[in-house]
């Protein structure tokens, strides 16, 4: 669906994209994180063919961009909501929608069919005749995230959709990125918010400039350290720990009434452990498998790659 | 380019422009003043001047219509600004130029939108102009001055000329911009070429006449083609979403 293959954008001497190369499956929510400056939006500015790029290529269902021909159809492929809402204040709900979807060409029946329908989805229906600009930020949020979808697109780009928001509009608009992820519809997400990542994303790209990872995120969270068997005791004998090193556990560590090793296979690993302990002698509290969470991933490779 | 397109966005502008009286200010404030300024100045000066002051009647109708040609410059500075510099405000802009529509097109609904509000206030300016100084002048004159020929090219090239520039330099300017009046005031400049104009007739340095509104014509739409050239590379997304202020 998004393919890019060494794309990078230059501002002058600044390079605010570089070297950029992944692929973003049909159907898949694919989210970029990364600190402000990162390049998220001029990646996005450039797949929606806002602006050009300095080298590299990249292509939206197998259209170029950059190629000026390709440039109209892949707008008709895609919808953007950027980072600024972007509505037009002095025009009612209905109109801002409306004049989109005449924009795309839809037919009349369509064009108000769809209009009813997403407005009746995101709860503005009623509200439909009052100007853009009266309302709150999460309803322009919410009419911004309608009108890049009046059209049915094929992808969908996200431009950090719930920044800015109070806690309850930014949820009301990730359950609605939920439904569409539902919907099976291609979206490219912009966030700096690493929990609404990972609860909405498939997979996760991490730039800073260029792109430092990528991957679902689970495998980012167990990038930097492995996932970690954590068993509390109520206490550690000499007994309990001598028939643990005949198991040859990795990493292990004892801290107190814990013990901490590498979770390597960790159900039978954890079952034949537990087993040992308590022919030792031992009583277990608690068991428990912990890794590191998306937040640390994603300062240390941002930490690094500064 | 596609006309229907560029419709779309005028219409647009249209209904946005229902919602922001001072942009109708202008259009309303103008055209009314220059209609019935003159006619009363007419009538004023022939009651103190009498009889002689017909004969120079016909050459002080043709001046004042100079002025016609000034409020067309004049009258759309707010609406064009308010289209470019309002977008701006509202970053309305980035999401349309994510849709299947090309620089030109909204360029072209742009320049409609500032165009044909103004060409309707001062035609109508312009009609009720012609009937009051028709009305005040035919006892002097025997017979009705408008319309005739000179007005004909001032209403049929002049002004639509003078409009069409101002709405160029006002893009340009609403481009470097954040605020409607900051652009209006720099589009103002645009009002002193054909003051000096009015005024250089006034000191009898050139006659207004028929010939000399051609010319006129003449450049400034050369003038408009050379500011459409600059418009257009001024109205480019890459520079819209990177280097306007």
């Amino acid at each position: 669906m998004i393919d890019v293959d060494g794309l990078s954008k230059k501002f002058g001497d600044l390079t605010a994209v570089d070297d950029l190369s992944l692929h973003v499956n049909e159907g898949e929510v694919f989210g970029f994180l990364g600190p402000n400056g990162a390049g998220k939006t001029t990646t996005v500015r450039m797949l929606c063919t806002l602006i050009s790029k300095t080298s590299g290529n990249a292509r939206i269902s197998g259209y170029e961009i950059g190629n000026k021909d390709d440039s109209l159809k892949i707008r008709k492929l895609i919808g953007l909501v950027p980072d600024n809402v972007g509505l037009s204040e002095n025009l009612s709900a209905y109109d801002n929608l409306d004049f989109f979807g005449k924009i795309y060409d839809l037919p009349d029946a369509q064009r108000k069919e769809s209009i009813q329908r997403f407005l009746e989805m995101l709860g503005l229906w009623e509200k439909r005749n009052v100007l853009a600009g009266t309302f709150s930020k999460g309803m322009k949020q919410k009419l911004a995230i309608a009108r890049a979808l009046i059209h049915d697109p094929q992808v969908l780009f996200l431009d950090e959709p719930t920044a800015n928001l109070d806690p309850e509009a930014a949820k009301t608009v990730r359950d609605f990125i939920l439904e569409l992820k539902k919907e099976k519809k291609t979206i490219f997400l912009n966030t700096h918010n690493l929990d609404e990542a990972q609860r909405i994303c498939d997979r996760i790209g991490i730039l800073n400039t260029k792109l430092v990872t990528i991957g679902t995120p689970e495998t980012l969270e167990s990038e930097i350290r492995g996932k970690r068997t954590v068993i509390e005791l109520e206490q550690v004998t000499d007994p309990v720990l001598k028939s643990l090193q005949k198991l040859s556990l990795t990493n292990m560590n004892v801290e107190g009434n814990k013990i901490e090793f590498d979770a390597v296979d960790s159900g039978n690993k954890n079952w034949s452990v537990v087993e040992a302990i308590v022919l030792a002698g031992g009583h277990v509290n608690l068991v428990n498998v912990e890794g590191s969470t998306l937040e640390d991933v994603y300062l240390k490779l941002v930490g690094e790659n500064q | 380019m596609r006309l229907s397109k560029a419709w779309l966005i005028a219409v647009r502008d249209f209904k946005i422009f229902r919602h922001q009286k001072n942009v109708w200010y202008p259009l309303i404030i103008f055209p009314v003043l220059i209609s019935l300024v003159f006619p009363l100045v007419i009538q004023f000066a022939s009651s103190r001047s009498g009889e002689a002051f017909a004969a120079r009647v016909p050459l002080l109708l043709d001046s004042f219509s100079m002025f016609l040609v000034i409020g067309a410059a004049f009258v759309p500075l707010g609406i064009a600004s308010y289209s470019i510099v309002g977008e701006k405000v509202e970053k309305s802009l980035e999401p349309l130029l994510a849709t299947p529509i090309t620089d030109g097109e909204i360029l072209l609904g742009k320049t409609i939108s500032a165009f044909l509000p103004t060409l309707v206030a001062m035609y109508t300016g312009g009609t009720i102009f012609m009937i009051l100084n028709d009305v005040v002048t035919f006892p002097m004159l025997g017979y009705y001055y408008f319309p005739n020929w000179t007005i004909g090219v001032i209403l049929i090239f002049l002004m639509p000329a003078a409009i069409v520039m101002s709405v160029e330099v006002s893009v340009i300017v609403s481009s470097r911009v954040n605020d409607v009046r900051s652009a209006s005031n720099f589009g103002i400049l645009m009002f002193f070429p054909f003051l000096a104009l009015y005024i250089a007739s006034e000191l009898q340095l050139i006659t207004l006449d028929i010939n000399m509104f051609l010319i006129i014509s003449g450049i400034i739409f050369l003038v408009d083609i050379a500011l459409f050239f600059v418009s257009t590379t001024t109205f480019k997304r890459e520079e819209i979403l990177t280097k306007w202020k």
